[in-house]
């Protein structure tokens, strides 16, 4: 919001500040003063759980760096002396695991809020593209992280992504040998993922800058999908969102101090207690739970490469996802025939997320094959041709009318 | 905005005190583990326990170095000569006065336990050197006489004196 701005401290210590470090001023416009719709439920309350999340995570995550080593021999054993002897070295640990599954779950949560109410569409394309460039920065961290426990699950966790590359025709292991650094995954993988997992966090902070400056200049979406036309369809942030946010993080750690108090283990797999060894592959790999849809994905196609390349474009074609989408209507709201094939596409994501645990064969296949089917099908196919055929409900006029009835 | 009454304003204002007073109690209560796992942890605090040290290998005149809690403790198995040089100074001369009885264990008189780190800037001084027979510090020219006490030089204070205790006449405990 370019202009003249309203901010002006009394103060004259802040007056004095502001005239060198505009920096009031812009918390001011962003956070105090922005206009925001007056309808927003508590899907938006998201973006915020997110910035809580990530400021958790690297907090707790700079303080388990003062206690780990990242070294194969000393790896593991350094992360049993951060839960056993580390003052609250369990709690930090399990609040940084759980809080890395908090965090996937806040950001599908998140992203099929997006897609439910057409918030990528045009003029928030590129701040549709920010978030998937976060997703993509959130998942290399996340499996990065998971490395540095050097458990069993992690070393072949390890093994299993960086091996994706080999498929990849003439370079594929020229580039694999390069990512571990060695022969297979060791120490020189360990101590590089450490290093990166320490980065992209911050790398991450950076783009999500971008990624609240581009929301800024073009302002949120709402439920109804019709921007905001005058003062009366929005409020301040301050106190409303702000409260509204303040609200929903309290009850996200809720859930979240469930996980870390009562069942700190439930999300991970037994496997990584036991420490690596490069010899005996466990008998199932598996990812995180946030990982699985993807690797489900990954294994319905019985071709390697084709595989591999089924899995990028699996998460690279949400970046398309404004330009597939041809309606002119955003939200799902006023689209009785989307929302459908969007709770479909829900049912299908979270389904190959549950095929994804379990071994590939059988009918698990199969489900999972129909379901990959379904997931790209929605985007190439489904998406572009709703916009044509879809017989779309009547838009209300403005926010403040569908919010107060037509007397707004 | 309609105006409302001065009863309705302090609830409003008991919530917003009530809300600060739960946040900052909350705040409080994060910020104490992240602090305190700062603080050694328990594998550390348990190898500073006491450790148990036999005197019977150390001859006389012979100064021994053991760490405990990660510092340097010099054990000197002291000659007649250098208690009476330790016994027969003034002490209100002394840079840092204090008499050699109160420096070692009645009827122990010939053992000298200190922590080996110069009171100056923390290097460990080095044994049998110095104009006083006991120690000089290499770093900035600080000298220790036969019962640990600072002579000449910057440091301000005599080697300081850890816990410890005679288990028998051959054994002390440190800690």
């Amino acid at each position: 919001m370019s202009g003249h701005s309203t901010y002006q401290p009394t103060h004259p210590a802040l007056q004095w500040l502001e005239q060198r470090l505009p920096i009031g001023g812009l918390i001011h416009s962003s956070f105090i003063a922005y206009p925001t719709p007056r309808n927003l439920n508590y899907w938006w309350t998201f973006g915020g759980i997110l910035s809580f999340m990530l400021g958790v995570q690297i907090i707790t995550g700079i303080i388990l760096t003062m206690h780990y080593t990242p070294q194969v021999d000393l790896a593991f054993k350094s992360v049993e002396t951060i839960m056993r002897d580390v003052n609250y070295g369990w709690l930090l640990r399990y609040l940084h695991a759980n809080g890395a599954a908090m965090f996937f779950f806040a950001v599908y949560i998140h992203m099929f809020r997006g897609m439910y109410y057409g918030s990528y569409k045009s003029p928030r394309e590129v701040l549709w593209i920010l978030g998937v460039i976060l997703y993509l920065l959130m998942m290399a961290t996340g499996f990065m992280g998971y490395v540095l426990v050097w458990g069993q699950m992690s070393f072949w966790a390890a093994t299993v992504i960086t091996n994706l590359f080999s498929a990849i025709p003439v370079v594929g292991d020229s580039i694999v040998t390069w990512l571990w650094g060695g022969y297979a995954v060791g120490n020189p993988t360990l101590n590089r993922f450490f290093s990166l997992h320490y980065l992209l966090p911050f790398v991450i902070a950076g783009v999500v800058v971008l990624h609240v400056w581009a929301l800024h200049v073009v302002g949120q979406n709402n439920p109804t999908g019709v921007e905001p036309k005058s003062d009366k369809d929005t409020v301040p942030f301050t106190p409303y969102a702000t409260v509204k946010d303040g609200f929903l993080i309290v009850c996200f750690c809720l859930l979240f101090a469930w996980f870390v108090f009562y069942i700190p283990n439930y999300l991970g797999h037994p496997d990584n207690y036991i420490p690596a060894n490069p010899a005996v592959t466990p008998s199932e790999i598996v990812p995180e739970w946030y990982y699985l849809p993807f690797y489900a994905i990954l294994r319905s196609i019985p071709n390697k490469l084709l595989g591999v390349i089924a899995l990028f474009s699996s998460i690279g074609i949400l970046a398309f996802l404004p330009w597939l989408d041809t309606s002119p209507v955003r939200s799902a709201r006023y689209r009785p025939l989307y929302r459908q094939f969007f709770w479909l596409f829900v049912i299908a994501a979270v389904g190959l997320g549950w095929l994804g645990s379990k071994p590939p064969e059988g009918i698990y296949v199969i489900l999972a094959r129909v379901f990959t089917v379904y997931y790209f099908a929605f985007f190439l196919i489904v998406l572009p041709l709703l916009g044509i055929f879809e017989k779309t409900k009547p838009l209300p006029n403005s926010i403040s009318e569908s919010v107060l009835g037509a007397k707004a | 905005m309609t105006t409302v009454s001065s009863a309705e304003h302090s609830r409003r204002d008991f919530l917003y005190i009530a809300t600060g007073a739960v946040g900052a109690v909350g705040a409080a209560a994060v910020l104490a583990p992240l602090i305190a796992q700062m603080n050694p942890d328990a594998s550390t605090v348990a190898a500073g326990a006491p450790v148990e040290i036999d005197l019977a290998p150390i001859a006389d005149g012979q100064i021994v170095k053991v760490f405990w809690r990660s510092k340097p403790i010099f054990i000197f198995h002291r000659t007649k000569k250098e208690i009476e040089e330790a016994q027969n100074v003034s002490v209100s001369s002394l840079p840092d006065p204090e008499p050699d009885s109160e420096r070692v264990k009645k009827s122990h008189e010939q053992w000298l336990v200190v922590i080996g780190i110069c009171t100056h800037l923390g290097c460990i001084p080095l044994a049998h050197q110095g104009e006083f027979d006991g120690w000089f510090c290499p770093c900035h020219g600080s000298q220790y006489d036969t019962a640990g006490r600072i002579r000449k030089g910057p440091a301000p204070k005599n080697l300081y004196l850890p816990p410890y205790a005679f288990i028998s006449d051959t054994k002390i405990r440190i800690g």
